[in-house]
């Protein structure tokens, strides 16, 4: 009997990931950039997250016909982004054959009250958290790999920070409670009951956690990883930098190797300058992406 | 003990950790070339093949494996067959060239069509889960090469001398059969150079 979209396949495929970056790009030609540099696998994308700050508006599902370049272009895995609750862009991409898709608060939310059924789905899906709440809530809904939301298209990495130390922290709280005092933590994170006694049991969450949200240099991605993430998405870092072959290179040596100093100064050298960044207090209220979602 | 090293350059390492230790084995995690050393086998994990050979590039990791492996035992999963592998379908070039055959990278198809199968495996047993993703299969062996499993006709698992490989991961599953499996032919491997 053959089985597809099982839990264990779609949280599998994350696991194939680990230790990896995978890498916006918005054609083919980046895809391939990526691919050469050693991405795990590449995010097709109309815009990277920093000039979808910058053009402001509404931001979509990305046009297909840049989907399916970058599908045909790679052989490695080629993930998309859906809007929050956009039930039919999911299942748009789905039908593509896109190989994971990221339900991102990087995109304009279409629903501002429910996410999107991802257990419904063949085809696995990321979101983002802030929180072990959101964390937990994502994979109640069925979401078969975590990242931080960070602050995107920042270069700034204090809010990726911010969300891995927080996770991590309750993680350490919830496997140190005894199993009675659950049910009042689940209440107050806002988590499904069952997923906090999985992580209890098991030690850790249930799926693979990356960061996300202002990667601008190796040193960022290294950080990252020691803090726990178990790889990395690179947005606007690359392609918006002087010389993005080297830099992807930089940034994936980096994440195999985040211990190793020596190394990750050698790769830091001569990478030109990277983007320039936001201060995170300059962004109004309705400009922070990591409020998208609940 | 055996001491049975895990290439951890990029993909599940944790897994394959688990399920060695589990078989009775000690396992270890390499990131260094001076790490094989002391190994007395070594498992190439599941991840992307691309990925992990820019890495075994970028840290001349390529011949050291193929010196490492003219007398140890090596086991490769999914990404670590395919690196395996003497003949790549559609490429001019492969990696290690270890095992004589040819494989097809992601054969069944995109994620959307990774799947669950049961397995049987010869000398191993029956219903045994494969969990393939994004899975390569084995299109022609050579006349040295033991063929261990088939999925719909297609090779899935095979053998040839200290070498064993898998197109799925026996490390995404509590069953540590072919982890065990293996193991017994590092210890058995052993034994002869001793």
């Amino acid at each position: 009997m053959l089985k597809t979209g099982t839990e264990r396949v779609k949280r599998g495929m994350a696991e194939m990931q680990k230790g990896g970056v995978i890498m916006d790009v918005i054609n083919a030609e980046q895809a391939r950039i990526a691919e050469e540099a050693g991405a795990v696998a590449v995010m097709a994308l109309e815009r990277v997250p920093s000039d979808i700050r910058a053009a402001g508006g509404v931001a979509r599902m990305a046009d297909p016909t840049i989907v399916e370049e970058v599908l045909n272009a790679v052989s490695i895995p080629v993930m998309a982004k859906a809007r929050i609750g956009h039930i039919v862009e999911a299942r748009v991409l789905e039908a593509m054959g896109v190989d994971y898709i990221d339900e991102s608060e990087v995109l304009t939310p279409a629903d501002e009250v429910f996410h999107l059924l991802k257990s419904d789905y063949t085809v696995p899906f990321v979101c983002g958290a802030r929180d072990l709440g959101e964390a937990s809530r994502r994979i109640g809904e069925g979401a078969s790999m975590l990242r931080t939301k960070g602050e995107p298209g920042t270069g700034n990495i204090v809010e990726a920070v911010r969300h891995m130390r927080m996770i991590q922290g309750q993680i350490r709280k919830v496997v140190a409670m005894s199993e009675d005092e659950l049910m009042t933590e689940a209440k107050n994170l806002g988590a499904p009951f069952e997923v906090l006694l999985q992580i209890k049991k098991a030690g850790k969450l249930p799926v693979v956690n990356f960061a996300a949200g202002g990667i601008a240099t190796p040193a960022d991605a290294a950080l990252m990883m020691q803090l726990g993430a178990d790889g990395v998405f690179v947005g606007s870092g690359i392609f918006k930098s002087e010389n993005p072959e080297k830099f992807a290179r930089a940034i994936v040596e980096a994440t195999t190797h985040y211990q190793d100093y020596k190394l990750i100064a050698e790769l830091s050298k001569g990478l030109g300058t990277p983007m320039k960044g936001i201060e995170i207090s300059t962004l109004a209220q309705g400009e922070r992406m990591q409020e998208r979602g609940w | 003990m055996l001491k049975i090293g895990v290439l951890a350059l990029q993909g599940a390492i944790q897994e394959h950790v688990k399920a060695i230790e589990a078989s009775g084995a000690q396992a270890l995690g390499v990131k260094r070339v001076e790490e094989l050393e002391e190994l007395d086998g070594l498992v190439m994990p599941g991840g992307e093949s691309t990925a992990m050979r820019r890495l075994i590039d970028r840290y001349q990791f390529l011949e050291p494996l193929k010196e490492f492996a003219k007398n140890k035992p090596v086991f490769g999963t999914c990404a670590g067959l395919i690196l395996m592998a003497k003949r790549i379908q559609g490429q001019d070039t492969a990696h290690l060239e270890l095992i004589d055959m040819t494989v097809e990278r992601n054969a069944f198809g995109r994620q959307v069509d990774s799947f669950e199968a049961d397995l049987m495996i010869h000398g191993v047993g029956e219903d045994f889960t494969g969990v393939f993703i994004r899975a390569p299969f084995i299109v022609e062996v050579g006349p040295e090469v033991e063929i261990l499993s088939k999925h719909n006709d297609r090779i899935v698992a095979a053998k040839q001398g200290h070498f064993l490989c898998a197109a799925f991961h026996p490390e995404l599953t509590d069953d540590y059969r072919l982890h065990q499996f293996f193991v017994k032919m590092v210890q058995a491997n052993k034994e002869v150079v001793a």
